[in-house]
């Protein structure tokens, strides 16, 4: 076993975990103070789901031995059957498979979460959680088993796709889409002012991002060498270039350098970069950065023009990054690897997980809908989604503490006494049927 | 008794209230407004998102004064409030019919 490696992907495990609530933070601060839970919740509860998932059947499905064509994995594995602590990735100079598979998990949370902000304010919880349990089972799993299993048909195809530009960012960005075409529009949508409510979390929330992306690229070397320092330098470099690059498109066109643009630019520059690894050089790096931030800068307003309301512009961002990075390390790619050729792969990578994505993600978001309902009723959106799934706010408002709300007692009742009605009763919020 | 109800820009709060209390009011109430008269509001710009901001911060000043008082604290107010840009403010006097003293039940000009 080798102990540098081994350390390296296990904290690189942890900083890619610390993403999801980081994503939470920076998606939460952009919604409205009625749903800010909600936005939280979202992207918080894949920690939960897709863990479990996980240890059940997703790491067998992902990165368990072929089936046969590269499309999948088998059951051989499931619930890390036939895994133990003295198990290794590779020959002896391997990673306990328990590392890999750590580190691996944190990619299957943040991706369905990553699709989140497109449905902002509106999703049933309760359907959100049924859908991206679907969703990492029949789109992420298969997709996974494609680019990084040694017999995934893109990972034989030689797709350059180092962190997850495919995977993830294109993965989640055009499966986000298919979702709001079924979802549908928020109510006032282009109409009313949707201000994000706290744009220091959505700072916080990219300083996370950011801190954490280092072991999301570099820890993807899966060792601690210099593919994993290249990768974390080109990391830096392109994330910067990208936050220019955005602020610069947006000074331009709207006059103003804004904290929203430099922090999605940051993000774009993190999405572009993704798939490169330590295959460009600084410069291939710099370019990729400032092409995706001033290109998703563009992006992000697409959405108004063709009329799809992807509320927190996970299409511009994950998608548009997605795809730019993963089709210009093909042309950048160092070592004489870039070129027609590796484009044209790189191509087939992005498209085919695209068309896959897609049309599986809206049949699932389909379903879904069809069952037990997408979409909140509509007096709870207007109202707000965190009271009416959550039984909680945000933010107590009030100067004076509780005077005005008060806390319910009947809330605290004993299991099992009967309601009582009575002022007490009466002061307290309506307890009313959680439709989540 | 008069109420006198002063609408003005937030950051001349400290200096009225400090030129009241010299003139010998002995309380006010002070509240965080919005709203919009001759100035206009301003644009702020989100991921390409243009919204017009239309309300405007405000801080809104409320005195209880003795009637012959009145006409001079309005005074003390427009002069410490005024900038002579746009959206200054106003302030307006209104007749009032009772005050109470919570503490002490007092009534009238007693309660002031």
């Amino acid at each position: 076993m080798n102990g540098a490696d081994t350390a390296f992907v296990l904290i690189s495990a942890a900083l890619v975990m610390l993403m999801t609530p980081g994503l939470a933070f920076f998606y939460g601060g952009m919604v409205r103070v009625k749903s800010a839970l909600n936005m939280l919740m979202m992207s918080f509860i894949s920690l939960g789901i897709v863990t479990v998932l996980w240890v059940l059947f997703g790491y067998s499905l992902a990165f368990g031995d072929d089936v046969g064509a590269g499309l999948l994995g088998d059951l051989g594995h499931i619930g890390f059957k036939g895994i133990g602590p003295e198990t290794l990735t590779g020959g002896k100079e391997g990673i306990p498979v328990f590392a890999f598979a750590l580190f691996q998990l944190m990619f299957a949370v943040i991706t369905p979460a990553l699709m989140s902000g497109a449905l902002a304010d509106r999703a049933k919880f309760s359907a959100w959680a049924l859908f991206i349990t679907l969703w990492v089972s029949v789109v992420y799993f298969p997709v996974a088993h494609w680019v990084w299993q040694a017999d995934g048909w893109l990972f034989k195809l030689k797709v350059i796709d180092f962190a997850g530009g495919t995977a993830v960012h294109i993965n989640a960005g055009i499966g986000a889409l298919a979702a709001v075409l079924v979802v549908g529009k928020r109510i006032g949508f282009k109409k009313d002012p949707m201000r994000p409510h706290s744009l220091p979390l959505v700072m916080l929330g990219t300083g996370l991002l950011w801190f954490g992306w280092f072991g999301f690229n570099a820890g993807s070397a899966l060792a601690a060498n210099g593919a994993a320092a290249n990768m974390a330098m080109n990391t830096q470099v392109a994330t910067g270039a990208a936050m220019l690059g955005w602020l610069a498109y947006e000074r331009i066109r709207h006059g103003a350098f804004t904290t929203l643009g430099a922090a999605s630019g940051a993000v774009a520059g993190l999405v572009a970069i993704t798939p490169s690894g330590a295959a460009v050089n600084a410069f291939g790096a710099l370019l990729i950065g400032v092409v995706a931030g001033a290109v998703c800068s563009w992006a992000v307003g697409l959405k108004f023009k063709l009329g799809f309301d992807d509320s927190l512009d996970v299409v511009g961002v994950h998608l548009v990054g997605g795809v730019i990075g993963t089709l210009l390390v093909g042309l950048l790619a160092t070592g004489g690897v870039g070129g027609a050729t590796q484009l044209g792969r790189q191509a087939v990578g992005a498209f085919s997980v695209m068309a896959y994505s897609f049309t599986v993600s809206w049949l699932l978001a389909k379903l879904v809908d069809k069952t037990i309902g997408f979409r909140a009723a509509e007096d709870d959106e207007i109202s707000g989604i965190d009271q009416a799934f959550h039984a909680e706010t945000a933010y107590d408002h009030t100067g004076v503490g509780a005077a005005t709300r008060t806390a319910a007692p009947a809330l605290h009742r004993p299991p099992g006494t009967p309601e009582q009605a009575g002022p007490e009763q009466a002061a307290a919020p309506k307890n009313k049927k959680v439709d989540a | 008794m008069k109420l006198i109800t002063a609408i003005v820009k937030p950051f001349r709060v400290d200096e009225i209230r400090e030129a009241l209390q010299t003139f010998g009011v002995q309380g006010l109430t002070v509240s965080e407004a919005s709203g919009y008269g001759r100035q206009r509001g301003h644009t702020e710009v989100y991921r390409g998102a243009e919204y017009r901001v239309d309300l405007l911060p405000k801080a809104r000043i409320e005195v209880l004064v003795e009637d012959d008082d009145a006409e001079d604290v309005v005074d003390v107010i427009v002069k410490k409030a005024q900038t002579g840009k746009i959206g200054d403010g106003k302030v307006w006097v209104v007749p009032v019919e009772t005050v109470v003293r919570v503490r002490t039940g007092e009534r009238g000009p007693d309660a002031l």
